[in-house]
């Protein structure tokens, strides 16, 4: 009995998982697939080569060569843990800040490129042909997730779901409708939140007065954590257990991943109008290429020369990516009526003639 | 033959689908056990199971997302919406992602859902039960808007919209989901999506309209007949994309039009036709286009809803009045 004799009906708990401290040193004893350090090389190569794609990216847009674009400077560890955990055949849905987790699925760099360049060509990708494109509206890819989700389910496939939004996107009802539905459901999804503490210019403590945002599962029936989303193998670790957990049957989860966005929003935003610089500086002492980049070499199993090869690489591939993104020619304006429709409806073929130059106008 | 009403022909054509197709799925709320609350979806869950008719929780947008990614999965989600008024909250993933998901993946994903909901007003329904916004959806691209007037357009229109491959909005005349009555041969034959169907041939004037408002359209034609004046009646039925040929091959028949729409004014899909007819007919018009609408105010509650509506009177002055104008 609590006080006043009321009954406790329930308790709840929120976890927090975290292996690397900053400095690279470890906090508990790490999961299996940590002793594999070709498995934790390559994770630090795709983060790496994130960081390096994101330079340039901002590069082209500041010389005009492409459009608004969203770095994930000092949130590489999400995107990648994720996709790691993730199988060939599961389905991806991805916000628009997920760069690293396509690329990790095979999304070539110059359709990213393409992408935030303005072309739809960037969308139709090399990844798995079923992945979702980024998602710009804030949340809506949730209830996206659920379908897909649903769809295996009915199928009796043993295939994942893994939907991916920001905080920001955590006070939209859409979210909450898709993890709701999900949990009814036990659905075969896992939803990620990235947690960078911002939501462009507003604080996470005016989106919402919630402890964490993990707790926000358990409304919906499930499991919510916690991780370092700063943390690598921490973050990989939540997304194995939880996919692993989806395709065994045990319906959806929830994961927070706890980061900092130490870069501006996008290319558009300048984030020393509303966030002080010694915040930032602080978080940079936290992020996650320099922490795994610690820990390997505490390890042993990554040198000096093993990080020139590897800036090396990253230069030729993100150059060689950026070359091609150049080069992709120009779309006829007419293109844009096609895949409007599987057949162009009749009607449409005269507007699509104008713009061809063939028409009377 | 049997005689149905034009929601039972809506039941037969999701029974038809889900036998012919095990991809079809039904969502949405009630729909299930209780048979949706206008009864389309009856039956469906006993035959089918709950895993394929489906009650969803309370939430208009979940439905509108969750079709959008069972759809992308090769399902044809069949998701219903209770009331036209409750549909708003699925504008978000109808213009952002079930229209354009196919466009903006250059073919990679497809959106082959159809969101029904009951459309218009003269049910003497509870506030936002009314709504007949049908131009706003029309007026997104890669989306399909189909309105059947009858039980056997019901029945085909729907069968097509299941079976397309893109995003169709159907939107029910619920006026009539009952009191229309009709033969309707239960073959598994779809009807022609993005064609207007001629329902009454003549040569003096026009009469454009859709969905439950065929009914007073059709009444008006009878009577303007009595005085010796043959109007020619177009069921569009398709509104996104419409069947622009029928349209102007009418006019250039008759060289007048009345087009009908409960819908409010500004802004109405009567609009759409007009300027159109002023763009690509003008040379066939004897008299300027009319328009009989629904006013530019709030759909009002059962006591004045009848006073909203465009009357059989109203239509028939106005084609009188585009008649003598010379
Ligand atoms: C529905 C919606 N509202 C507003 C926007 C404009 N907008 C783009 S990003 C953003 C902030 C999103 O923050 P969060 O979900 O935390 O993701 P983050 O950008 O931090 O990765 C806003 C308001 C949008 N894209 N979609």
């Amino acid at each position: 009995m609590a006080d006043g004799g009321l009954p406790v009906i329930a308790r709840f708990e929120v976890r927090h998982r975290n292996y690397l401290a900053p400095d690279g040193s470890i906090n508990r004893p790490l999961p299996a697939f940590a002793s594999d350090a070709s498995l934790l090389a390559s994770l630090y190569r795709a983060m790496v080569l994130l960081r390096n794609f994101d330079r340039k990216a901002v590069a082209l847009q500041r010389t005009g060569r492409l459009g608004t674009y969203a770095v994930s400077l000092g949130q590489e560890a999400v995107s990648v843990g994720i996709a790691s955990a993730m199988r060939e055949e599961d389905v991806l849905l991805p916000s628009y800040r997920d760069n690293g987790a396509l690329i990790w699925r095979g999304v070539k760099l110059e359709e990213i490129l393409l992408f935030w360049g303005g072309d739809e060509r960037g969308n139709h990708f090399s990844g798995p042909v079923q992945d979702f494109p980024f998602c710009v509206p804030v949340g809506s890819q949730a209830p996206h997730a659920a379908g897909v989700a649903y769809a295996f389910k009915l199928r009796k496939q043993p295939r994942v779901a893994v939907c991916m939004f920001g905080d920001g996107a955590t006070s939209k009802g859409d979210v909450y409708e898709a993890m709701n539905f999900a949990g009814v459901h036990k659905l075969p999804v896992v939803f990620v939140a990235t947690n960078n503490q911002w939501a462009i210019s507003v604080p996470l403590r005016l989106q919402t007065a919630s402890e964490t945002l993990a707790q926000k599962a358990i409304a919906a029936g499930f499991i919510g954590e916690q991780v370092d989303g700063s943390d690598v193998v921490a973050v990989r670790a939540a997304a194995e257990d939880a996919i692993a957990a989806a395709r065994d049957g045990q319906g959806p989860r929830f994961i927070e991943a706890l980061t900092y966005r130490l870069g501006d929003h996008t290319t558009s935003d300048d984030a020393s109008r509303y966030r002080p610089e010694e915040e930032v500086q602080a978080r940079w002492k936290e992020e996650p290429i320099a922490r795994l980049r610690a820990f390997l070499a505490r390890q042993k199993i990554w040198s000096k020369a093993d990080e020139e090869q590897l800036a090396a690489e990253c230069h030729e591939r993100v150059e060689a990516a950026v070359e091609r993104y150049l080069a992709a020619g120009p779309r006829e304006a007419e293109t844009m009526f096609d895949h409007l429709y599987a057949d162009l409806p009749e009607v449409y073929v005269a507007q699509r003639r104008q713009l061809a130059g063939e028409g009377d106008g | 033959m049997a005689e149905v009403t034009l929601v039972e022909a809506v039941n037969l054509a999701l029974v038809r689908a889900m036998e012919d197709d095990p991809d079809v799925v039904v969502l949405g709320e009630d729909v299930g056990i209780n048979g949706g609350v206008f009864r389309a979806t009856v039956g469906l869950q006993a035959r089918f199971g709950p895993e394929r008719v489906l009650d969803t929780p309370l939430a208009e947008l979940l439905i509108s997302g969750l079709c959008v990614g069972m759809a992308a999965q090769g399902l044809k989600p069949v998701g219903e919406i209770q009331f036209m008024g409750f549909l708003y909250p699925c504008i978000d993933q109808l213009v952002n992602h079930a229209s354009r998901i196919r466009n903006r993946t250059q073919g990679r994903l497809t959106c082959p859902m159809v969101l029904r909901t009951p459309h218009g007003a003269g049910i003497r329904a509870p506030e936002h039960h009314s709504e007949s916004t049908e131009a706003m959806l029309a007026h997104i691209p890669g989306l399909r808007v189909v309105i059947p007037s009858s039980p056997e357009r019901a029945y085909g229109l729907l069968l097509a919209a299941i079976r397309d491959p893109d995003p169709v909005v159907f939107l029910e005349p619920t006026r009539i989901y009952r009191a229309a009555k009709g033969e309707v041969e239960d073959n598994g034959e779809a009807l022609p999506l993005d064609v207007a169907f001629i329902l009454r041939e003549g040569r003096d004037i026009t009469l454009i309209s859709w969905g439950a408002m065929l009914k007073e359209t059709m009444a008006a034609a009878e009577a303007l007949a009595a005085e010796g004046i043959a109007a020619e009646v177009i069921d569009l039925a398709t509104l996104k994309p419409y069947d622009e040929v029928t349209v102007l091959g009418s006019i250039a028949k008759t060289g007048r039009c009345v087009i009908v729409h409960e819908a409010t004014r500004t802004g109405g899909f009567g609009a759409e036709i007009a300027a159109l007819i002023a763009e690509r007919g003008l040379t066939s018009l004897l008299a300027p286009v009319a328009r009989v609408t629904g006013y530019d105010t709030v759909i009002p509650m059962a006591r004045l809803e009848q006073k909203f509506m465009p009357s059989v009177g109203r239509i028939v002055a106005a084609a009188r009045k585009a008649c003598q104008f010379n």
